[in-house]
């Protein structure tokens, strides 16, 4: 069963690694680079925690082998913050809001919602509900994660 | 979790692939472009194959184009992309909105066309669209090119008619381009992007007075495979579709179905939620196709 040299950029830094084929990309970050911030889940596609951008696109990477994104453009949670290590807007208005209770879907509803504001920075209420509806929060503080979306938005409109 | 040990193939064309495919003996070896549908499977053990060989990296299975009145979308091509492609709007409406139903954003940036058509989930709003409008899809493999009606690819829920040889390399969708046609496509999941507890297609033409021409109906979620129902077709074609005629062509529609019971709805609860999806798919066909004059 083959094993494989993998090598990504993730946020910014080229990184590489040997895995097998059968490592989950979600696992590679974790196990293999240290980037405990993406959180697996439910490991079949279903809760959305393990969101990252992968190439400008947001997915789920549970459902890609680490393999397939060799030579990829990774973007995680850990890359979302300034140079300075200052909260990215979005962070910053989840703490405002306090949209997290327990966490365990913070890393990839900040993946989503920052992949959203990327392409749309005045997004509706509804395009937003879109935009996380593949990522549950158990703990159903969908209402504070809305709004800091909707915070985030306005902040960063504002700072152009 | 975690899938069982398999090897790992990039392959670079297709010939690499049909090479790869016929060599197989009895080791099973399977496609992965998207792998929205097989990732979880293998997670689950439900798949196991001994190799995967990655197409993504495969520019001839992408990319959207035009033959005669065909819309013909390469087999890899992004569920995104073609949500997105505002030829695909304009050429065959009903495909775009049945993509608006196709899991999330997440995953559809992975999820591929052909990845769903080879996969048949009998919940897939790609196959019931191609199979409501009549489509068919290309395949290559040791015997050499072929195509195939949507009629003939969909066997039993996951299963296709497709060779343990062949890698499906593109979907041909046709195009109605006759005045006052009009599209509908509705859905019932838990969420919104969630598998279809039951889903609907129409399409349809109308001529000057109204008079329903053609009609092509479509439910999906319902039985073990996306499902023509040309009985009701036949019984609707030279009327105008009022909604109590409507309603009368379409009451036998729950006794068409053999749904399956699983823990977010019940087989009952299937038959008469595709009907109502239906009725409501043909109104909003109808109401388009008056306004498409």
């Amino acid at each position: 069963m083959s094993d494989h040299d993998i090598s990504l950029t993730v946020n910014g830094r080229r990184m590489t690694g040997r895995a097998e084929a059968r490592t989950t990309l979600v696992d590679f970050l974790r196990d293999h680079l240290g980037l405990t911030g993406t959180h697996v889940g439910c490991e079949h596609g279903v809760c959305g925690a393990c969101s990252v951008i992968m190439d400008g696109r947001p997915i789920r990477s549970c459902l890609v082998y680490a393999v397939m994104a060799d030579g990829a453009e990774i973007r995680t949670v850990e890359g979302l913050e300034g140079a300075d290590g200052s909260l990215s807007p979005l962070q910053d208005a989840f703490w405002e809001t306090h949209a997290m209770q327990c966490g365990y879907c913070t890393p990839g509803m900040l993946i989503a919602a920052t992949a959203l504001l990327e392409r749309n920075p005045d997004p509706s209420e509804e395009e937003i509900r879109d935009a996380i509806g593949g990522n549950l929060c158990r703990c159903t503080g969908y209402v504070q994660i809305v709004e800091a979306v909707q915070i985030a938005a306005k902040s960063m409109r504002e700072a152009e | 979790m975690k899938a069982a040990a398999f090897d790992y193939v990039r392959a670079a064309s297709i010939e690499e692939v049909c090479r790869l495919l016929a060599e197989a003996g009895d080791e099973e070896r399977k496609i992965i472009a998207g792998g929205q549908t097989l990732v979880p499977l293998m997670a689950m053990r439900m798949a196991r194959p001994a190799m995967l060989i990655d197409i993504n990296h495969i520019d001839a299975l992408k990319g959207i184009r035009r033959e005669g009145e065909s819309l013909v979308i390469g087999a890899c091509t992004r569920q995104a992309d073609v949500l997105a492609s505002a030829e695909v709007r304009a050429a065959v409406p009903l495909l775009s909105e049945a993509l608006s139903n196709v899991g999330h954003e997440q995953t559809r940036n992975r999820g591929t066309v052909g990845g769903s058509l080879a996969n048949a989930d009998p919940t897939a709003e790609i196959g019931l669209t191609t199979m409501t409008l009549g489509g068919e899809v290309s395949a290559i493999g040791a015997g050499g090119e072929r195509r195939i009606a949507a009629a003939e690819l969909f066997e039993g829920a996951m299963v296709t008619t497709l060779g343990a040889d062949e890698l499906l390399t593109a979907v041909h969708l046709p195009i109605w381009s006759a005045p006052r046609t009009g599209h509908g496509f509705h859905e019932v999941g838990i969420r919104h992007g969630d598998f279809a507890i039951a889903a609907a297609a129409v399409q349809l033409t109308l001529d000057a007075s109204g008079t329903c021409v053609r009609i092509h109906i479509g439910v999906g979620g319902a039985s073990p495979c996306p499902l023509r129902l040309t009985e009701i077709e036949g019984a609707l074609t030279g009327k105008a579709l009022d909604d109590a005629t409507v309603e009368a062509a379409t009451a036998a529609i729950p006794d068409l179905l053999d749904p399956q019971s699983d823990l977010h709805a019940g087989a009952e609860q299937r038959r008469r939620t595709a009907l109502a999806m239906v009725r409501r798919s043909i109104r909003t066909a109808r109401d388009r196709a008056a306004q498409n004059a």
